[in-house]
């Protein structure tokens, strides 16, 4: 048997993805139903040369993975909904300090406590707007375990090539789940790490283009002598209360994933052509969206798939695109509304926005989607136990 | 090399108030730096949110300075990625004690190799007064307008009762004392504090009628008593004195000496996917 195929759940591909993408460094805190990662990177990092920690609290652990990314190593952390909570200063942290970290954020039912071992999705808007101030951040939602993989990888990418936290975000469904991979060779991966200058003469850490540019990051302990503060900084990364440095320091931030959308975004789509009722969806519940679609096809229904595996930056012009076909387009999604409201902000109103929602802690039923395809979903939302 | 040479001259003079305690305090972190002869590119210092924390502004090291009580546990991302760094945390009383306080304790009982100054000046200087967990009882902040109702942390017994292997306390006053702890918690291999009382003229002693930054160092000297004095005085001489000088020093195993050691022992090349697109060698510890 190949060696690259095995049987795995979505968590351990998630960690596997951090590894072949180079991940030295792993701090986090136990949570449902995360803690597989935690597990396995205490297990796995020691024997190839990297470090484990389990820190006291989420805050400790996102705050050690930015140290350690700060000395030049690939640091990442997992947790679930309230440790996430506990994160958010930090992630804005990470946003304006330009250090690149990976947080997968396996989502269970909240508020709160929620419903730990079950599974959820209520955490997108969050993980856009969870911290305070305009900042950049990009959120992927791998929608198998494969993708698990994939997209744990394409985060680290994503993190070192814009300096920008990279959340993964996945749900109990999709973490705990097993299938069958096939990981890629692991000669022809190809690891991507941050651009870092040549010497420390002249180092300017925030010196960059203000259309959105990246700026070198050096690593600590190698002579640059830099200096990281939270406060708004200048290009040589000191305080600064000068209001244009500030604006042109928001800006560039934010640009530098507004002008690489082509580079970050990523969906998948089934029957899309021809489609008049789109059911858009993303993580464990496009699994239930896509059996519906394909159920209602056969049935002569034109129905479509649209899955976004990019969350934020929000896949705008895929979803403005489905309105010179769509007559309806139905976001499924187990929250009350989340990413529904983005694809109504960037429609027209030309096709009908439906938004179909699910929190009882129950994976969809593709029964349920298919039932809303044909209209004969009463509610927008599906109750519990009916 | 000079003593300014340690600081990032053009970013001075400070932001602190005339008087201030902390300029003492880092002033005393850089000669002890300097008496140790540590290589500039390989001591990083962490600072978190308050007067303290800007400090890190003024050296010219590689410096971070972080968000609110959370200098600590990125400086144990810093220490554990980079065993070979020199890592300090240069703190105040209110980010280390209150908001801070469990990746303190924490920092304490793994022993990780970061010196801790804890420049304590007993209010929260930066917000302009509050109280802090090293408030003194009955003492008047701006959020205790009756005197302070709790209790303060004595935070060297905390951090030797958690697990620190050096612990000193010294002030602002005390300026050789400070930098002979310094200097002994830096060469200390893991977690070491020196708590460093540092006179608030502006809020503390303003609020409290204790007077100007003179009155305010005496202020200091008259509640403190250095350790190996107090073992010759009479009980009731020490009762109710901050005692001063080097407090603990017990070696212990350093958590990030003992992480590489396990790394070293199980530390090979793989054949399965996992760890086999790296190379072990480009670890640079």
């Amino acid at each position: 048997m190949d060696k690259n195929v095995k049987l795995m759940q979505g968590n351990e591909a998630c960690t596997i993805g951090a590894l072949a993408a180079g991940l030295d460094f792993y701090a986090g805190y136990p949570i449902t139903p995360s803690t597989e990662i935690a597990e396995m990177c205490s297990e796995e990092l020691p024997k190839i040369g990297g470090r484990f920690i389990q820190m006291e609290d989420e805050i400790g652990s996102i705050a050690a993975i930015i140290g350690a990314s700060l000395t030049g190593k690939k640091a990442m952390t997992a947790t679930s909904g309230p440790g996430f909570s506990l994160m958010q200063e930090l992630i804005g942290y990470s946003s304006l300090c330009e250090i690149p970290i990976v947080i997968v954020n396996v989502m269970r039912v909240g508020p709160s406590t929620g419903m730990p071992t079950s599974t959820a999705q209520g955490d997108v808007m969050q993980a856009r707007w969870g911290t305070h101030g305009d900042h950049p951040v990009i959120a992927l939602a791998p929608g198998n375990v494969r993708e698990c993989f994939d997209l744990t990888f394409k985060a680290f990418a994503l993190a070192e090539k814009y300096r920008v936290p990279v959340i993964v975000l996945t749900d109990e469904v999709i973490g705990h789940m097993r299938e069958k991979v096939e990981l890629p060779d692991p000669h022809s991966i190809k690891q991507t790490r941050r651009k870092a200058p040549t010497s420390p003469a002249g180092y300017k850490p925030y010196a960059a283009d203000p259309d959105g540019g990246v700026p070198l990051m050096a690593p600590f302990g190698e002579g640059y002598r830099w200096h990281v503060t939270g406060l708004f900084h200048d290009e040589a990364g000191f305080p600064t209360s000068k209001p244009q440095v500030a604006d042109t320091l928001i800006r560039r931030i934010n640009r530098k994933v507004e002008k690489n959308l082509d580079d970050i975004i990523d969906y998948a789509s089934e029957s899309l052509e021809d489609s008049e009722i789109v059911v858009l969806s993303f993580g464990s519940s496009a699994m239930s969206a896509l059996s519906a679609v394909r159920r209602a096809r056969k049935e002569g229904i034109k129905a479509g798939f649209l899955r976004l595996k990019t969350l934020w930056p929000f896949p705008e012009e895929v979803v403005k695109s489905l309105e010179s076909h769509a007559k309806r387009i139905i976001v499924a999604e187990m929250n009350l509304g989340q990413v529904v409201l983005e694809v109504e902000r960037v429609t027209t109103g030309k096709a009908k926005v439906e938004r179909l929602g699910k929190v009882n802690s129950e994976l969809f039923h593709p029964e349920e989607i298919y039932r809303a395809i044909k209209g004969e979903v009463q509610n927008r939302d599906i109750r519990g136990n009916n | 090399m000079a003593t300014l040479d340690y600081f990032r001259q053009e970013k001075l003079p400070h932001i602190w108030c005339p008087g201030c305690g902390h300029g003492a305090i880092t002033g005393a972190l850089v000669r002890a730096i300097e008496k140790l002869g540590l290589d500039k590119n390989k001591v990083v210092i962490v600072s978190g949110i308050g007067c303290s924390s800007r400090a890190v502004g003024y050296l010219d090291f590689d410096t971070l300075h972080t968000a609110h009580g959370r200098a600590i546990a990125y400086a144990t991302g810093i220490k554990l990625a980079r065993p070979d760094l020199k890592v300090i945390v240069m703190t105040g009383d209110g980010d280390c004690t209150a908001i801070g306080g469990n990746h303190f304790i924490h920092a304490a009982r793994r022993n990780i190799g970061i010196t801790t100054i804890v420049m304590n000046n007993e209010i929260y200087g930066m917000t302009s007064g509050q109280y802090s967990p090293m408030t003194p009882t009955g003492m008047l902040g701006t959020t205790a307008p009756y005197g302070n109702v709790e209790r303060p942390f004595d935070l060297c017994k905390l951090a030797i009762a958690s697990g620190a292997t050096y612990v000193g306390r010294a002030s602002a006053y005390h300026v050789p004392l400070t930098i002979d702890l310094i200097e002994k918690a830096l060469q200390n291999d893991g977690f070491s504090v020196v708590e460093a009382i540092s006179g608030c003229p502006t809020y503390l002693g303003r609020k409290n009628k204790i007077g100007g930054p003179v009155e305010m160092l005496d202020w200091i000297k008259d509640q403190t008593v250095n350790v190996k004095a107090a073992a010759a005085l009479p009980p009731e001489k020490v009762a109710g004195k901050i005692l001063i000088g080097e407090l603990y020093n017990e070696a212990a195993p350093e958590y990030a000496a003992s992480y590489k050691e396990l790394v070293g022992k199980l530390q090979r090349r793989y054949d399965s996917y996992i760890g086999e697109v790296r190379e072990c060698a480009s670890n640079s510890d």
